[in-house]
């Protein structure tokens, strides 16, 4: 396989580890100010030194790996359950309910750019970890409904799916046992792309103070107690850790796609 | 041709639905805040006749929409017929009028602080769209010819740095790099034309990682093709085979591109103004609006920007249809 989609696998494998057993990585407490060790440079006590407060900037960027997995992976698995029911349905029954679906109701959502409706939903709705999930799993869906719905429509045509319905095989068992096992394989890689996505957003919309809130050691969070010009000038590192946690775990999901949708084209596999 | 002309008829009438909708969208937005929004703005210790006079002011007294279940007084749900006379049709004939309210904090009329602000965000976007330009095409085009060779390796990797960097994090560390240790730019603002640099740099520099890979592929599709070699045949040089034949048909994909990232830097320069403090509309969204619960300012730059990204990719679809000679026959 590709050798950036195997370092994508080992990071991101990394990652999840580091952000399951947190606590034990850290060894110090996430929370503990000491306002007599501020911005100290990365030293043997502290191997990413500390932040404005004192706090270990080591434990609080394993401690964010897990704030980001928790986000990124409730929103993926939440957005893709949603999104393959929906498009599954639109594609395999057609009718008024796909072309609403298919015509306009995926249009009105991919209408906003980017964050934007996730930025104005958490706007009104306050900010908190459960209404930025909600969010990001509002603008998430679409794109699973979408593919799924494509995949859907393509495999529907299949001779076994003829044979199975010839057979006398109900819809929903067609659905389930011979449709999506086929469908799935581009929905991996789309989980694994959506993964970035989430973490990226989960980071861009704390930073702007619209994600997690402070004192949580979210990684955008951190971010931005971090740029201002005094602490750029004595304390870089406090910047430069976090960025360069969120720069590795979304390229990691990034290549882990990629790498996988490579690898699972059949047209690649014939060689 | 009167296919066509249906075609065309129902991609507008889906069009004018989506705007429709998410117009509606954004006048409902109010209604999802906790509590009251008078409240909210005025805070705890606002008299009751201020939080009345508020909210007649800003048309917030209105029932929320055409019809509603609230609870009467036995505390049942009912069904209840609110009239023509709702926030929802006010907001909408407002919009109409191009009146998108007042701002909840400093009372001045909305169209007015985004006419403010607009510019500079719409001049960051094009600036971000140079910068990302500048970049990938010479780089791409070299890559391209050169296959495998220094230039393409070292596209690569900006290509890469591009596209991991978030811009929050690079933005900060270009103004660690250019303003705090060698002090060559401004940090944040906007008071001379160098204050634009890093913004546009930042904010272009995914697109010019997406570019540049596009550019490169385009570049080394298009050389394989017989026409390449026809006027090598013919004695053109390489260079003038580049840029007069190669380029003029590889560009195709690359405006479609552009123009589908410009709702990417739409967004993006949300997050870029708040960096910078580059005073466009995504600060006003976010300082002025979300942070002092200007509920009203938010409605409007959602309002605006998602209309923006609408029509930017109505035109971005409609000038792909014409100039691909496919559709259009057909």
């Amino acid at each position: 396989m590709n050798r950036l989609a195997k370092f994508g696998i080992v990071v991101a494998l990394l990652f999840v580890f580091v952000a399951v057993f947190a606590p034990w990585i850290a060894g110090q407490d996430v929370g503990l100010t000491d306002l007599g060790r501020r911005y100290l440079a990365p030293s043997s006590k502290h191997w990413f030194g500390t932040d404005a407060t004192g706090r270990d900037v080591f434990a609080r960027v394993v401690f964010g790996a897990r704030i980001s997995l928790t986000v990124g992976l409730t929103v993926v698995i939440v957005s893709s359950i949603i999104g393959t029911l929906l498009g599954a349905f639109a594609g395999y029954y057609g009718g008024w309910f796909d072309r609403i679906m298919s015509g306009y109701v995926f249009n009105v959502f991919l209408a906003f750019p980017g964050l934007l409706l996730a930025i104005a939903l958490v706007a009104f709705l306050g900010a908190g970890i459960n209404k930025l999930i909600f969010a990001l799993c509002v603008i998430g869906w679409v794109g699973y409904a979408r593919l799924i719905r494509g995949q859907v429509l393509k495999v529907r045509e299949y001779d076994f799916v003829q044979a199975a319905r010839a057979m006398g095989a109900g819809d929903f068992r067609i659905l389930v046992r011979h449709i999506l096992p086929n469908a799935i394989q581009p929905l991996i890689v789309q989980a694994s792309l959506g993964m970035a996505g989430a973490v990226l957003s989960e980071a861009s919309l704390s930073f702007l103070g619209l994600g997690v809130p402070p004192p949580a050691p979210s990684w955008g969070v951190m971010i931005e107690e971090a740029r201002d010009l005094s602490t750029l000038q004595i304390a870089p590192h406090v910047l430069f850790f976090p960025g360069l946690a969120i720069a590795l775990t979304v390229l990691a999901f990034n290549f882990m796609g990629d790498g996988l949708r490579e690898y699972l084209d059949p047209k690649q596999r014939l060689r | 041709m009167k296919h066509k002309l249906f075609g065309t008829l129902r991609r507008l009438i889906i069009l004018l639905l989506v705007v429709w909708t998410v117009v509606s969208l954004v006048t409902i937005l109010i209604e999802l805040v906790p509590g009251d929004p008078a409240v909210a703005v005025l805070g705890d210790q606002a008299t009751p006749e201020q939080i009345a006079q508020f909210r007649e002011k800003h048309g917030l007294d209105r029932p929320s929409f055409f019809f509603s279940f609230s609870a009467d007084a036995n505390g049942e749900r009912r069904f209840r017929w609110n009239g023509f006379d709702n926030r929802y049709t006010e907001y909408w004939r407002g919009i109409l009028h191009g009146d998108m309210g007042r701002s909840f904090r400093t009372d001045r009329p909305v169209i007015d602080l985004i006419r403010e602000r607009y510019p500079a965000t719409i001049e960051l976007a094009f600036a971000a769209l140079l910068v990302a330009v500048i970049i990938a095409i010479p780089l791409g085009v070299v890559a391209g010819s050169n296959r495998n060779g220094l230039i393409d390796n070292v596209a690569s990797v900006v290509a890469l740095v591009g596209i991991s960097l978030p811009g929050f994090v690079m933005g900060p560390m270009l103004v660690y790099v250019f303003a705090v240790k060698l002090g060559w730019l401004a940090p944040s603002g906007w008071f001379e034309w160098s204050d634009i640099v890093l913004p546009a740099v930042t904010l272009g520099a995914a697109l010019s990682a997406i570019l540049t890979r596009m550019v490169r592929s385009s570049v080394i599709e298009e050389l394989s093709e017989d026409y390449v070699r026809t006027a090598r045949a013919k004695g053109l040089s390489n260079r003038k085979v580049l840029y007069k034949h190669v380029l003029k048909n590889g560009l195709i994909p690359v405006v479609t591109i552009i123009g589908l990232q410009l709702g990417v830097l739409l967004a993006g320069a949300i997050i870029t103004e708040k960096i910078f403090a580059w005073p466009g509309i995504g600060l006003l969204l976010v300082d002025d609006g979300i942070n002092k619960r200007d509920y009203r300012v938010v409605q409007g730059c959602v309002l605006v920007v998602s209309v923006t990204y609408i029509i930017a990719n109505s035109l971005t679809d409609m000038i792909y249809r014409w100039l691909d000679p496919r559709i259009r026959v057909s």
